[in-house]
């Protein structure tokens, strides 16, 4: 939808005029009507995370049971059977602070995939920046991801895991990994609006990508002369980040940082285009 | 005060039929799509050959400030389309509007609503939805709550609400959007009557605050009482812009409600069906007027009137029922009873007028076509004509129509449920 204004301000004041006329190609973000409706995505962000757990027995602690549960089979398989090395870090915090990360990022996307399927009712009823959407479901995974934390930090403790310096990271990372998530995302939700194939498609999609990002096994088992092809997979230099930055050990390789940043901020800026032009016929065809 | 702030310019709005309309393309179909290109191509049929319909064409009008703007038509005229395109939710195929100051729209009430959530966390999700600012739902939250009078239960779950409840609060909230144009569509048709009255009131409060109201409506009270004019719509064009009671007239009159009469010239009559010789089929409502619109609610009356010229042995005079989509709903004769059957073992010369009743809480919403056929059983048929008109049914206040969904089904009859708890 083209809106140009004729005044300053956006669609909420009074005394501006909008055109409404047909699109044709390429059409501008509008991060301005975005920014006007932030409170829109504080409220979603907030519906999203007061509806996830209601009507379960246990409620929020299904954020620290998840990542506990996968961590155990984890273990099991690839330390009890197939013997990988975790270095000097514990087995249990080595794949448990990969966890974190990848949950955050496998949740965030697929909730973001099906975000607009899901809200079609207001979709097809009001007016909003579409983007909203796909941006609450993204924002409603950190807390998941700030409760799950709480546990890491107790896992420290435990096994006496002194935290870097690098710990200031950590904050940025996450960042990034809610960047490629959105990314991915605005992709998947736009597709998904005329094809529910990616609905069907997205859990195959993120088991295949777990196994492909180095979460139970680190870095430095992929043998040396695949390691560049590895590390296309954004993934590969958030996780081996995120585990770095908190429990430090071999600095990731300068590659896999140049590569995750870039690949995931060309995700999210082709997503948002992409959506973007897509918007205007999601209330005819959702 | 004659500012324009509604300005539409052939404004257009087309549907491909088939994928935009029946379901979302699969990933198959693209792929089937892309695989075919090439064939394409060569043929040069790179355009998909996909059924386009207008929903919208050519619609130019101005409103301005402050004016209540009624907008008239038939199911699938354009009218929930063209606010849609003017609240933003679809944009324009053609042509193009200006539209100054905020647009509120209330095409359905309790958007975003979300069930687990209680009455005051959906006052504020709903108000964000609607383009409201935090600061301002806190500001208007008592007056919200007062006049949904839900107070009691502003802190439980609304999937506990009754329908009602649930449709006042999200009213409510609707109503304190206070946008500069207002764009209205239906909401009337639900809630009871003392509700209605309070949105009515809600509505005329909004108008006389020097704020604009396009309102859309099949309840010509209505649109009566709170417009001053009115646009007709038909096949996505508009037809008539005039003063309300002129475009209602329009409305009811022209075109329209001829298809719930049909009367035959005496050259439309085939020659085979002497003796019998048909005059007019109608449908009429309980109050003796022919309308395009019947309510399901009220009992209707179909009347053949029809003229012998001879006197004819074993006639029977009856209509056929059938949905709009062919389906045959009834058959019935006007000597079906075994007294008049007697009675009219054989039917003299003259004018007559067969009519029957079909009772309240038959149909369910939707056209239906109505035919006749006049025969002698065995013997012989004069006369048929299976499409002789066709009429709508309206299920205003029709059972269960608290939850604004469609019933499928072409009956609609309220039956006498009971609710027994069974104690062990």
């Amino acid at each position: 939808m083209t809106t140009q204004t004729k005044t300053t301000e956006g669609p909420l004041r009074s005394d501006e005029t909008l055109i409404l006329k047909p699109t044709t190609g390429w059409i501008s973000l509008n991060l301005g009507d975005l920014w006007r409706y932030r409170e829109l995505v504080y409220f979603l962000t907030w519906r999203d995370i007061l509806v996830r757990y209601k009507q379960t027995l246990l409620g929020a602690s299904w954020a620290i049971l998840q990542p506990l549960m996968q961590m155990v089979v984890f273990n099991f398989l690839f330390g009890n059977m197939a013997n990988i090395p975790t270095g000097e870090i514990p087995r249990a915090i080595f794949t448990f602070s990969a966890l974190l990360p990848w949950n955050l990022f496998s949740k965030s996307l697929s909730d973001a995939s099906r975000s607009l399927v899901s809200n079609r009712s207001m979709i097809t009823k009001v007016y909003f920046p579409r983007l909203v959407i796909p941006m609450a479901s993204v924002l409603s995974g950190v807390v998941d991801f700030l409760i799950a934390i709480v546990i890491l930090i107790g896992m420290m403790f435990y096994y006496q895991v002194a935290v870097p310096a690098t710990a200031w990271m950590l904050p940025l990372i996450v960042l990034l990994t809610l960047v490629l998530a959105l990314g991915v995302g605005l992709w998947f939700s736009a597709w998904n609006l005329h094809y529910r194939d990616v609905a069907y498609f997205i859990p195959f999609l993120t088991q295949f990508w777990l196994l492909a990002s180095p979460i139970a096994y680190p870095l430095s088992e992929i043998p040396a002369q695949w390691q560049t092809l590895y590390m296309i997979n954004p993934m590969v230099g958030i996780v081996e980040g995120f585990r770095w930055a908190l429990l430090g050990g071999d600095p990731v390789p300068q590659l896999a940082w140049i590569l995750s940043i870039s690949i995931s901020i060309l995700v999210m800026v082709s997503g948002l285009f992409y959506f973007r032009r897509m918007e205007r016929t999601f209330a005819d065809t959702v | 005060m004659s500012e324009i702030v509604v300005k539409a310019e052939n404004l257009g709005k087309k549907y491909k039929i088939g994928t935009a309309v029946d379901r979302s393309p699969t990933l198959r179909d693209a792929i089937v799509q892309a695989a075919r290109w090439p064939v394409r191509l060569v043929r040069g049929e790179l355009q998909p050959r996909s059924e386009v319909i207008w929903a919208l064409r050519n619609v130019s009008f101005e409103v301005e400030r402050g004016q209540v703007l009624g907008v008239i038509g038939r199911n699938g005229a354009g009218k929930s389309t063209l606010l849609k395109v003017l609240s933003r939710i679809t944009e324009p195929s053609e042509g193009y509007a200006e539209i100054t100051g905020r647009v509120g729209s209330l095409l359905e009430v309790g958007t975003g609503f979300n069930p687990e959530l209680t009455g005051r966390e959906n006052i504020f999700l709903n108000g964000a939805i609607l383009g409201m600012k935090r600061q301002e739902i806190s500001r208007k939250y008592d007056e919200i709550v007062e006049f949904s009078g839900v107070e009691q239960f502003i802190e439980t779950p609304v999937k506990r609400y009754s329908s009602g409840m649930y449709l006042r609060l999200a009213f409510s909230v609707a109503a304190h959007l206070e946008p500069e144009i207002l764009v209205v569509d239906e909401v009337l048709a639900v809630g009871d009557a003392e509700f209605q009255r309070k949105c009515l009131g809600k509505m005329s409060d909004v108008a006389n605050e020097g704020r604009t109201v396009l309102f859309v409506s099949h309840n010509m009270s209505a649109i009566l009482r709170l417009t001053n004019e009115s646009i007709v719509l038909e096949g996505g064009e508009m037809v008539y812009r005039a003063p309300t009671q002129e475009a209602v007239e329009f409305y009811m009159s022209s075109g329209y409600a001829q298809s719930s009469e049909r009367r035959w010239r005496p050259d439309e009559v085939p020659k085979e069906s002497a003796p019998f010789r048909p005059i007019a089929l109608r449908v009429v409502d309980p109050r003796g007027k022919v309308g395009d619109v019947v309510r399901s609610i009220e009992p209707l009356t179909v009347e053949v009137e029809y003229e012998l010229d001879e006197p004819i042995q074993g006639l029977r005079v009856g209509i056929y029922l059938l949905t709009i989509r062919g389906d045959l709903v009834f058959t019935s004769f006007d000597t079906d009873s075994p007294a008049e059957y007697e009675h009219y073992g054989t039917r003299p010369a003259g004018r007559y007028v067969s009519r029957c009743q079909i009772p309240a809480d038959f149909f369910n919403e939707g056209q239906y076509v109505l035919g006749i056929n006049a025969s002698s059983y065995r013997v012989r048929r004069y006369f048929q004509d299976e499409h002789a008109l066709t009429f709508s049914i309206d299920s205003m206040g029709a059972p269960g129509k608290q939850w604004p969904e469609s019933r499928l089904g072409t009956i609609r009859p309220r039956l006498n449920w009971r609710i027994e708890e069974q104690f062990s």
